[in-house]
Protein backbone atom coordinates (compact mmCIF):
# COMPACT_ATOMS: atom_id res chain seq x y z
CA UNK A 1 0.00 0.00 0.00
CA UNK A 2 1.39 3.39 -0.99
CA UNK A 3 2.08 5.67 1.98
CA UNK A 4 2.47 9.45 1.86
CA UNK A 5 3.68 11.66 4.69
CA UNK A 6 0.72 12.42 6.94
CA UNK A 7 -0.01 13.86 10.38
CA UNK A 8 -2.97 13.68 12.78
CA UNK A 9 -3.50 14.85 16.34
CA UNK A 10 -2.05 17.64 18.47
CA UNK A 11 0.35 18.18 21.33
CA UNK A 12 -2.43 19.25 23.71
CA UNK A 13 -2.95 17.44 26.99
CA UNK A 14 -4.96 14.24 26.52
CA UNK A 15 -4.02 13.99 22.82
CA UNK A 16 -1.34 12.29 20.74
CA UNK A 17 0.42 13.49 17.58
CA UNK A 18 0.92 10.76 14.98
CA UNK A 19 3.27 11.27 12.04
CA UNK A 20 3.38 8.60 9.35
CA UNK A 21 6.03 8.40 6.63
CA UNK A 22 6.96 5.83 3.95
CA UNK A 23 8.98 2.96 5.46
CA UNK A 24 12.73 3.50 5.55
CA UNK A 25 13.26 -0.23 6.24
CA UNK A 26 11.28 -3.43 6.60
CA UNK A 27 7.98 -3.54 8.50
CA UNK A 28 6.57 -1.00 10.94
CA UNK A 29 9.00 1.22 12.79
CA UNK A 30 7.40 3.05 15.73
CA UNK A 31 9.20 5.83 17.58
CA UNK A 32 7.32 6.77 20.76
CA UNK A 33 7.78 9.79 22.98
CA UNK A 34 5.45 9.68 25.98
CA UNK A 35 5.40 11.02 29.52
CA UNK A 36 3.95 7.65 30.55
CA UNK A 37 6.46 5.63 28.50
CA UNK A 38 7.66 3.53 31.46
CA UNK A 39 4.15 2.44 32.46
CA UNK A 40 2.27 2.32 29.17
CA UNK A 41 4.92 2.43 26.42
CA UNK A 42 4.43 -1.20 25.39
CA UNK A 43 0.67 -0.90 25.41
CA UNK A 44 0.72 2.28 23.28
CA UNK A 45 3.10 0.71 20.72
CA UNK A 46 0.93 -2.40 20.57
CA UNK A 47 -2.20 -0.29 20.03
CA UNK A 48 -0.56 1.70 17.22
CA UNK A 49 0.63 -1.49 15.54
CA UNK A 50 -2.72 -3.22 15.93
CA UNK A 51 -4.62 -0.23 14.50
CA UNK A 52 -2.33 0.09 11.49
CA UNK A 53 -2.42 -3.65 10.81
CA UNK A 54 -6.22 -3.53 10.94
CA UNK A 55 -6.06 -0.93 8.15
CA UNK A 56 -3.70 -3.08 6.10
CA UNK A 57 -0.56 -1.02 6.78
CA UNK A 58 2.40 -3.34 7.42
CA UNK A 59 5.22 -1.00 6.37
CA UNK A 60 5.68 2.56 7.55
CA UNK A 61 7.70 4.80 9.83
CA UNK A 62 5.58 6.16 12.66
CA UNK A 63 6.49 8.87 15.13
CA UNK A 64 4.09 9.20 18.08
CA UNK A 65 4.26 12.06 20.60
CA UNK A 66 1.86 11.19 23.40
CA UNK A 67 0.42 13.69 25.88
CA UNK A 68 -1.53 11.25 28.01
CA UNK A 69 -4.07 10.15 25.38
CA UNK A 70 -6.72 7.51 26.16
CA UNK A 71 -6.68 4.32 24.08
CA UNK A 72 -9.72 5.52 22.09
CA UNK A 73 -7.88 8.74 21.22
CA UNK A 74 -4.76 6.85 20.14
CA UNK A 75 -6.86 4.58 17.93
CA UNK A 76 -8.66 7.60 16.41
CA UNK A 77 -5.48 9.58 15.74
CA UNK A 78 -3.61 6.61 14.24
CA UNK A 79 -6.59 5.86 12.00
CA UNK A 80 -6.85 9.52 10.92
CA UNK A 81 -3.13 9.64 10.07
CA UNK A 82 -3.40 6.33 8.19
CA UNK A 83 -6.42 7.49 6.19
CA UNK A 84 -4.57 10.67 5.26
CA UNK A 85 -1.42 8.69 4.39
CA UNK A 86 -3.19 6.20 2.13
CA UNK A 87 -6.16 8.24 0.90
CA UNK A 88 -8.37 5.23 1.80
CA UNK A 89 -11.26 6.25 4.06
CA UNK A 90 -12.87 3.96 6.63
CA UNK A 91 -16.38 5.31 5.93
CA UNK A 92 -18.52 4.78 2.86
CA UNK A 93 -18.65 7.61 0.30
CA UNK B 1 -23.40 20.76 27.05
CA UNK B 2 -21.56 21.34 23.77
CA UNK B 3 -18.09 19.80 23.59
CA UNK B 4 -15.85 20.30 20.53
CA UNK B 5 -15.45 17.01 18.70
CA UNK B 6 -11.78 17.65 18.00
CA UNK B 7 -10.69 18.02 21.62
CA UNK B 8 -10.02 14.61 23.19
CA UNK B 9 -9.16 16.07 26.61
CA UNK B 10 -12.53 17.80 26.93
CA UNK B 11 -14.35 14.79 25.53
CA UNK B 12 -12.82 12.54 28.17
CA UNK B 13 -13.67 14.84 31.09
CA UNK B 14 -17.02 16.39 30.12
CA UNK B 15 -19.27 13.95 32.02
CA UNK B 16 -17.44 14.56 35.30
CA UNK B 17 -19.30 17.87 35.64
CA UNK B 18 -22.68 16.14 35.53
CA UNK B 19 -24.50 17.64 32.52
CA UNK B 20 -27.75 15.85 31.61
CA UNK B 21 -26.58 15.57 28.05
CA UNK B 22 -23.26 15.90 26.21
CA UNK B 23 -23.32 17.18 22.65
CA UNK B 24 -20.12 16.28 20.82
CA UNK B 25 -19.80 18.75 17.98
CA UNK B 26 -18.61 17.89 14.49
CA UNK B 27 -19.99 21.05 12.91
CA UNK B 28 -19.09 24.66 13.74
CA UNK B 29 -16.31 23.99 16.27
CA UNK B 30 -14.33 21.81 13.83
CA UNK B 31 -12.40 23.26 10.88
CA UNK B 32 -12.86 21.68 7.46
CA UNK B 33 -9.31 20.33 7.54
CA UNK B 34 -10.04 18.43 10.76
CA UNK B 35 -13.52 17.03 9.97
CA UNK B 36 -12.12 13.56 9.19
CA UNK B 37 -10.06 13.37 12.39
CA UNK B 38 -12.86 14.72 14.62
CA UNK B 39 -15.31 12.17 13.21
CA UNK B 40 -12.89 9.37 14.18
CA UNK B 41 -12.33 10.86 17.64
CA UNK B 42 -16.06 11.09 18.31
CA UNK B 43 -16.68 7.57 16.98
CA UNK B 44 -13.98 6.05 19.18
CA UNK B 45 -14.92 8.12 22.25
CA UNK B 46 -18.57 7.02 22.02
CA UNK B 47 -17.50 3.40 21.75
CA UNK B 48 -14.98 3.46 24.58
CA UNK B 49 -15.63 6.13 27.20
CA UNK B 50 -18.12 5.24 29.94
CA UNK B 51 -20.40 8.29 30.05
CA UNK B 52 -22.75 6.58 32.50
CA UNK B 53 -26.35 7.79 32.29
CA UNK B 54 -25.42 10.96 30.41
CA UNK B 55 -27.39 11.27 27.19
CA UNK B 56 -24.95 11.34 24.27
CA UNK B 57 -25.74 13.60 21.34
CA UNK B 58 -23.61 14.39 18.29
CA UNK B 59 -24.14 17.49 16.19
CA UNK B 60 -23.34 16.36 12.67
CA UNK B 61 -22.57 18.44 9.59
CA UNK B 62 -25.49 19.12 7.22
CA UNK B 63 -26.18 16.31 4.74
CA UNK B 64 -25.67 18.85 1.96
CA UNK B 65 -21.94 18.98 2.82
CA UNK B 66 -19.39 16.26 1.94
CA UNK B 67 -19.19 15.38 5.66
CA UNK B 68 -22.80 14.79 6.75
CA UNK B 69 -23.35 11.21 5.55
CA UNK B 70 -20.02 9.99 6.89
CA UNK B 71 -20.86 11.63 10.22
CA UNK B 72 -24.15 9.69 10.35
CA UNK B 73 -22.40 6.39 9.60
CA UNK B 74 -19.69 7.02 12.20
CA UNK B 75 -21.95 8.01 15.07
CA UNK B 76 -24.73 5.48 14.46
CA UNK B 77 -22.11 2.72 14.32
CA UNK B 78 -20.78 3.98 17.66
CA UNK B 79 -24.26 3.78 19.25
CA UNK B 80 -25.03 7.49 19.76
CA UNK B 81 -28.35 8.23 21.51
CA UNK B 82 -29.32 11.31 19.51
CA UNK B 83 -28.15 12.99 16.29
CA UNK B 84 -28.54 16.75 16.27
CA UNK B 85 -29.25 18.00 12.81
CA UNK B 86 -28.04 21.58 12.29
CA UNK B 87 -29.79 24.33 10.33
CA UNK B 88 -33.02 22.38 9.82
CA UNK B 89 -35.50 24.21 7.63
CA UNK B 90 -37.98 21.62 6.37
CA UNK B 91 -39.56 18.30 7.33
CA UNK B 92 -38.04 16.75 4.19
CA UNK B 93 -34.56 17.36 5.59
CA UNK B 94 -35.49 15.40 8.73
CA UNK B 95 -36.83 12.54 6.59
CA UNK B 96 -33.63 12.58 4.53
CA UNK B 97 -31.58 12.24 7.72
CA UNK B 98 -33.86 9.46 8.94
CA UNK B 99 -33.29 7.54 5.70
CA UNK B 100 -29.52 7.82 6.19
CA UNK B 101 -29.83 6.60 9.78
CA UNK B 102 -32.01 3.66 8.71
CA UNK B 103 -29.42 2.59 6.11
CA UNK B 104 -26.74 2.27 8.81
CA UNK B 105 -29.07 0.77 11.41
CA UNK B 106 -30.22 -1.91 8.94
CA UNK B 107 -26.61 -2.85 8.38
CA UNK B 108 -26.14 -3.14 12.16
CA UNK B 109 -29.51 -4.79 12.83
CA UNK B 110 -30.73 -2.11 15.23
CA UNK B 111 -33.42 -0.19 13.33
CA UNK B 112 -35.08 2.50 15.46
CA UNK B 113 -32.25 2.98 17.96
CA UNK B 114 -31.12 6.49 17.05
CA UNK B 115 -33.20 9.56 17.88
CA UNK B 116 -33.14 12.94 16.14
CA UNK B 117 -33.00 16.48 17.50
CA UNK B 118 -33.44 19.26 14.96
CA UNK B 119 -31.78 22.63 15.44
CA UNK B 120 -33.85 25.47 14.04
CA UNK B 121 -31.58 28.33 13.03
CA UNK B 122 -33.42 30.35 10.39
CA UNK B 123 -36.70 32.17 9.76
CA UNK B 124 -37.83 29.35 7.44
CA UNK B 125 -37.05 26.80 10.15
CA UNK B 126 -39.14 28.73 12.67
CA UNK B 127 -42.05 28.98 10.21
CA UNK B 128 -41.85 25.19 9.66
CA UNK B 129 -41.24 24.29 13.32
CA UNK B 130 -44.30 22.05 13.76
CA UNK B 131 -43.74 20.23 10.46
CA UNK B 132 -40.13 19.61 11.50
CA UNK B 133 -41.16 18.46 15.00
CA UNK B 134 -43.58 15.90 13.55
CA UNK B 135 -41.49 14.79 10.57
CA UNK B 136 -40.37 11.52 12.15
CA UNK B 137 -41.14 9.25 15.09
CA UNK B 138 -37.46 9.58 15.97
CA UNK B 139 -37.83 13.27 16.75
CA UNK B 140 -37.06 13.70 20.47
CA UNK B 141 -36.71 17.47 20.45
CA UNK B 142 -36.23 20.73 18.62
CA UNK B 143 -33.75 23.40 19.60
CA UNK B 144 -33.14 27.02 18.79
CA UNK B 145 -29.79 28.03 17.32
CA UNK B 146 -29.84 31.77 17.92
CA UNK B 147 -26.63 32.99 16.31
CA UNK B 148 -27.52 31.89 12.78
CA UNK B 149 -31.18 32.77 13.37
CA UNK B 150 -30.36 36.36 14.41
CA UNK B 151 -28.09 36.77 11.39
CA UNK B 152 -30.84 35.40 9.14
CA UNK B 153 -33.30 37.92 10.63
CA UNK B 154 -30.78 40.69 9.87
CA UNK B 155 -30.51 41.61 13.54
CA UNK B 156 -28.23 40.73 16.41
CA UNK B 157 -28.53 39.19 19.85
CA UNK B 158 -29.31 41.49 22.75
CA UNK B 159 -29.22 40.81 26.52
CA UNK B 160 -33.05 40.97 26.74
CA UNK B 161 -33.51 38.62 23.79
CA UNK B 162 -36.42 40.56 22.20
CA UNK B 163 -35.22 39.43 18.77
CA UNK B 164 -35.66 35.76 19.76
CA UNK B 165 -39.07 35.96 21.41
CA UNK B 166 -41.20 34.79 18.49
CA UNK B 167 -38.79 31.96 17.61
CA UNK B 168 -38.65 30.77 21.20
CA UNK B 169 -42.42 30.78 21.61
CA UNK B 170 -42.96 29.13 18.23
CA UNK B 171 -40.48 26.38 19.08
CA UNK B 172 -42.05 25.70 22.49
CA UNK B 173 -45.56 25.62 21.00
CA UNK B 174 -44.47 23.36 18.12
CA UNK B 175 -42.68 20.98 20.49
CA UNK B 176 -45.62 20.78 22.87
CA UNK B 177 -48.08 20.23 20.01
CA UNK B 178 -45.83 17.43 18.74
CA UNK B 179 -45.27 15.96 22.21
CA UNK B 180 -41.49 16.30 22.12
CA UNK B 181 -38.88 18.30 24.06
CA UNK B 182 -37.54 21.78 23.31
CA UNK B 183 -34.19 23.29 24.16
CA UNK B 184 -33.01 26.87 24.13
CA UNK B 185 -29.92 28.25 22.47
CA UNK B 186 -26.49 28.82 24.06
CA UNK B 187 -25.41 31.96 25.86
CA UNK B 188 -21.75 32.45 25.09
CA UNK B 189 -20.57 35.28 27.37
CA UNK B 190 -19.09 33.34 30.28
CA UNK B 191 -18.16 36.55 32.10
CA UNK B 192 -21.78 37.65 32.42
CA UNK B 193 -23.46 35.03 34.60
CA UNK B 194 -26.14 37.50 35.71
CA UNK B 195 -27.55 37.94 32.20
CA UNK B 196 -27.17 34.20 31.67
CA UNK B 197 -29.31 33.50 34.77
CA UNK B 198 -31.98 35.95 33.58
CA UNK B 199 -32.03 34.23 30.20
CA UNK B 200 -32.45 30.81 31.84
CA UNK B 201 -35.29 32.19 33.99
CA UNK B 202 -36.94 33.60 30.87
CA UNK B 203 -36.75 30.38 28.86
CA UNK B 204 -38.00 28.34 31.80
CA UNK B 205 -41.02 30.64 32.01
CA UNK B 206 -41.60 30.26 28.26
CA UNK B 207 -41.81 26.49 28.76
CA UNK B 208 -38.47 25.15 27.51
CA UNK B 209 -37.20 21.82 28.88
CA UNK B 210 -33.60 22.97 29.11
CA UNK B 211 -30.83 25.13 27.79
CA UNK B 212 -27.78 24.32 25.71
CA UNK B 213 -24.56 25.39 27.38
CA UNK B 214 -20.95 25.76 26.33
CA UNK B 215 -19.11 25.51 29.64
CA UNK B 216 -19.41 23.43 32.85
CA UNK B 217 -19.65 26.71 34.83
CA UNK B 218 -23.13 27.21 33.38
CA UNK B 219 -24.51 23.86 34.64
CA UNK B 220 -25.12 25.02 38.19
CA UNK B 221 -27.13 28.07 37.11
CA UNK B 222 -29.38 26.05 34.80
CA UNK B 223 -29.98 23.36 37.43
CA UNK B 224 -30.60 26.02 40.07
CA UNK B 225 -33.22 27.82 37.95
CA UNK B 226 -34.96 24.64 36.78
CA UNK B 227 -34.92 22.87 40.18
CA UNK B 228 -38.27 23.17 41.98
CA UNK B 229 -38.34 24.59 45.54
CA UNK B 230 -39.08 22.39 48.57
CA UNK B 231 -42.48 24.09 48.86
CA UNK B 232 -43.30 23.23 45.23
CA UNK B 233 -42.17 19.63 45.72
CA UNK B 234 -44.28 19.17 48.88
CA UNK B 235 -47.30 20.63 47.12
CA UNK B 236 -46.77 18.37 44.09
CA UNK B 237 -46.38 15.26 46.25
CA UNK B 238 -49.55 16.13 48.18
CA UNK B 239 -51.51 16.50 44.93
CA UNK B 240 -50.20 13.25 43.46
CA UNK B 241 -50.91 11.39 46.73
CA UNK B 242 -54.46 12.77 46.76
CA UNK B 243 -54.91 11.62 43.16
CA UNK B 244 -53.71 8.11 44.01
CA UNK B 245 -56.11 7.96 46.99
CA UNK B 246 -59.00 9.22 44.87
CA UNK B 247 -58.25 6.65 42.15
CA UNK B 248 -58.09 3.87 44.76
CA UNK B 249 -61.51 4.92 46.09
CA UNK B 250 -62.93 5.34 42.59
CA UNK B 251 -63.63 9.02 43.21
CA UNK B 252 -63.66 11.34 40.19
CA UNK B 253 -63.25 14.84 41.55
CA UNK B 254 -60.80 15.68 44.34
CA UNK B 255 -59.71 18.74 46.27
CA UNK B 256 -56.46 19.57 48.04
CA UNK B 257 -56.47 22.32 50.67
CA UNK B 258 -59.93 23.31 49.52
CA UNK B 259 -58.95 23.72 45.85
CA UNK B 260 -60.19 21.45 43.12
CA UNK B 261 -57.44 19.42 41.46
CA UNK B 262 -58.02 19.19 37.72
CA UNK B 263 -55.91 17.76 34.91
CA UNK B 264 -53.54 20.78 34.37
CA UNK B 265 -52.76 20.81 38.10
CA UNK B 266 -51.84 17.13 37.98
CA UNK B 267 -49.66 17.64 34.89
CA UNK B 268 -47.81 20.51 36.61
CA UNK B 269 -47.33 18.38 39.75
CA UNK B 270 -45.91 15.51 37.67
CA UNK B 271 -43.51 17.89 35.92
CA UNK B 272 -42.40 19.33 39.28
CA UNK B 273 -41.58 15.84 40.53
CA UNK B 274 -39.81 14.96 37.26
CA UNK B 275 -37.67 18.11 37.57
CA UNK B 276 -36.94 17.35 41.23
CA UNK B 277 -35.70 13.88 40.25
CA UNK B 278 -33.69 15.27 37.33
CA UNK B 279 -32.12 17.87 39.64
CA UNK B 280 -31.19 15.18 42.16
CA UNK B 281 -33.31 16.72 44.95
CA UNK B 282 -35.35 13.55 45.39
CA UNK B 283 -34.79 10.03 44.13
CA UNK B 284 -37.23 7.70 42.39
CA UNK B 285 -36.90 5.35 45.36
CA UNK B 286 -38.16 8.05 47.73
CA UNK B 287 -41.39 8.21 45.77
CA UNK B 288 -42.17 4.51 46.24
Amino acid sequence: MEIRNAVAGTLESGDILIQIAPASGEGLHIELDSSVQAQFGRQIRHLIQETLSGLGIQQADVKATDKGALDCTIRARVTAAAVRATGKDVWKD
Amino acid sequence: MFVPGNNPGMMADAHIYGPDSIMLDLEDSVTMAEKDAARLLVHNALKSIDYGDTEMVVRINPLSTPYGRKDVEAVVKAGVDVIRMPKTETADEVRELEAEIVKVEEELGCVGRTQIMAAIESALGVVNAYAIATASKRMMGIALGAEDYSANLKTQRTPGGAELLLAREQIVVAARAAGIACFDTVYSNLDDMETFRKEVELIKTLGFDGKSIINPRQIEVVNDVFAPTQKEIIKARTILAAIRDAQAKGSGVIAVNGKMVDRPVVIRAERTIALAIASGIISKEELQ
